[in-house]
């Protein structure tokens, strides 16, 4: 479904800063209706990789693939009609806030020009799917920000995408909230059998979502596997600390906590 | 006395309420679209264009440094080539309108840099061509700040139709300026500043309704 070969991007030298290397020659495949999850620090590059994979970053150098096609080849009077095929969920949600939830999701279908009936058939179901249906006509100011972000779902759902990219969806959420966003992208995936590509810091997203995940550190991919073999055998340093990080995280107090606090 | 007061009054205040609404209809026309391009036209934006941006920042800074009674003088033969005179309430809306041009660039230039740059992302990911990320994003998203800047131009080209009063462009300055000053008549000159302190606060209040209505971040 999705296939980058030797993708890498370096930003050009300005004023003051040097040319900067965020990927070095990533090579990843991701199979149709898969759930693939990419981890690493800030500043690994995660996020520049997922924004490689619907041209938002344009790579340097290498290919990229989706449905078999090079997307990276296509003129750019076409991007807009490729990336109708690929729905994205952002960390800080990213809605309109003149817009209310139906608005929001009708959106993508709106730019693509499609009729308010055609519209209308497509939202209408969706609400009801992420658990919105009573929030038809408010405004993004009136959600809490797991609400917000089951309109940002919906709204990468409308234009019926065969690939969903999530940047760090849980990041700016409490636990239960995101436990809640995780068991619906879930289902989704399992229902529209959909391509989802997942990047965090938080090994429990991974854990609780993830087929199979990536390592990425310093630009580059370092370990790669399904998600339950890299979880028990992790053998790069960096999973290693941050497999290590969750688990102390896990056995962390209140008590802990609060110390902290007072220091 | 009132009474022969009211019917001026009436009218000047038309004069200045056509002028301002003219001009302002008119800057926006081509001080908005360059506003949105001011915005959106560094290196890595919307549509980028490095060459607008040396050229129209310093040009835009210089038209708005002259002051505004110099500017309508200076500009005479221009008034006389667009308006076919450069006497009466029409030919004002020629100077107020190149006055207001470059304020009004600059006001739409702020309210859209203030849309995060995260829906502009957002709508391209969606697959938004340029034009669309302009009108279905960043000018929806900037309205309460646009609505807020165009009260405040509007609230000063008031001001500055008062002084095209002075080159026979009629309105409220320009009675203000021929009976209250000229004739030594201060009931007049109290009725004008009574009248345009009335205009201002209307057109603020307005301003700040229409502002208050379409800005849905706060609910």
């Amino acid at each position: 479904m999705i296939r980058l070969k030797s993708v890498e991007k370096t930003y050009p030298a300005r004023r003051g800063t040097p040319p900067h290397t965020a990927l070095k020659g990533v090579s990843l495949s991701v199979g149709k209706g898969e759930i693939f999850g990419i981890i690493g620090r800030s500043g690994a590059g995660k996020s520049t990789l997922l924004r490689t994979i619907n041209l938002l970053e344009r790579p340097t150098a290498g290919t990229v693939e989706v449905e078999g096609r090079d997307v990276t080849a296509l003129p750019i009077r076409d991007l807009p009609l490729f990336r109708r095929r690929i729905g994205m969920v952002f960390q800080h949600f990213n809605l309109l806030s003149s817009r209310t939830v139906y608005d929001n999701v009708a959106l993508p279908l709106e730019l693509a020009g499609a009729s308010k009936a055609e519209i209308a058939a497509a939202v209408d179901p969706l609400l009801p799917l992420v658990g919105l249906a009573d929030k038809r006509d408010r405004y993004p100011a009136e959600l809490s920000g797991g609400q917000k972000q089951r309109v940002g779902i919906a709204r990468a759902l409308s234009s019926s995408p065969q690939v969903l990219l999530c940047d760090e969806v849980t990041s700016a959420l409490d636990p239960e909230t995101t436990r809640q966003i995780l068991a619906l992208l879930k289902t989704i995936n399992r229902r529209l059998n959909l391509t989802m590509v997942v990047i965090t810091h938080e090994m429990d997203v991974v854990r609780l979502l993830c087929d199979r995940v990536a390592v990425m550190d310093h630009g580059e991919i370092v370990e790669t596997g399904i998600t339950a073999d890299v979880f028990a055998n992790p053998a790069h340093p960096v999973t290693r600390s941050m497999l290590h990080e969750l688990h102390s995280l896990d056995t962390l107090t209140d008590a802990d906590l609060s110390a902290e606090e007072v220091l | 006395m009132l009474s022969a007061i009211l019917p001026l009054l009436l009218n000047a205040t038309l004069e200045t309420l056509y002028m301002v609404s003219v001009a302002l209809a008119i800057s926006l026309l081509i001080g908005g679209p360059l506003g949105i391009l001011l915005a959106t036209s560094r290196r890595g934006e919307l549509y980028e264009a490095p060459l607008f941006q040396l050229i129209a920042g310093p040009v835009i800074n210089a038209a708005r440094s002259i002051p505004f009674i110099i500017l309508a003088v200076a500009i005479i033969p221009f008034t006389r080539l667009v308006a076919g005179t450069s006497i009466g309430t029409s030919a004002a809306i020629v100077p107020l309108t190149v006055a207001a041009v470059p304020f009004l660039a600059r006001i739409v230039e702020g309210a859209v840099r203030e849309v995060d740059s995260g829906l502009i992302e957002a709508a391209q990911a969606m697959g938004a061509r340029p034009w669309q990320v302009v009108v279905k994003v960043l000018l929806p998203e900037a309205l309460p700040g646009l609505i807020h800047g165009i009260t405040l131009a509007a609230v000063a080209m008031i001001g500055y139709s008062a002084m095209v009063g002075a080159v026979g462009g009629g309105g409220l300055g320009d009675l203000g300026i021929r009976y209250g000053y000229q004739r030594f008549r201060p009931d007049m000159m109290i009725a004008v500043v009574i009248t345009l302190i009335v205009v201002v606060q209307g057109v603020q209040m307005l301003g700040d309704w229409l502002a208050r209505k379409a800005d849905k971040r706060n609910l």
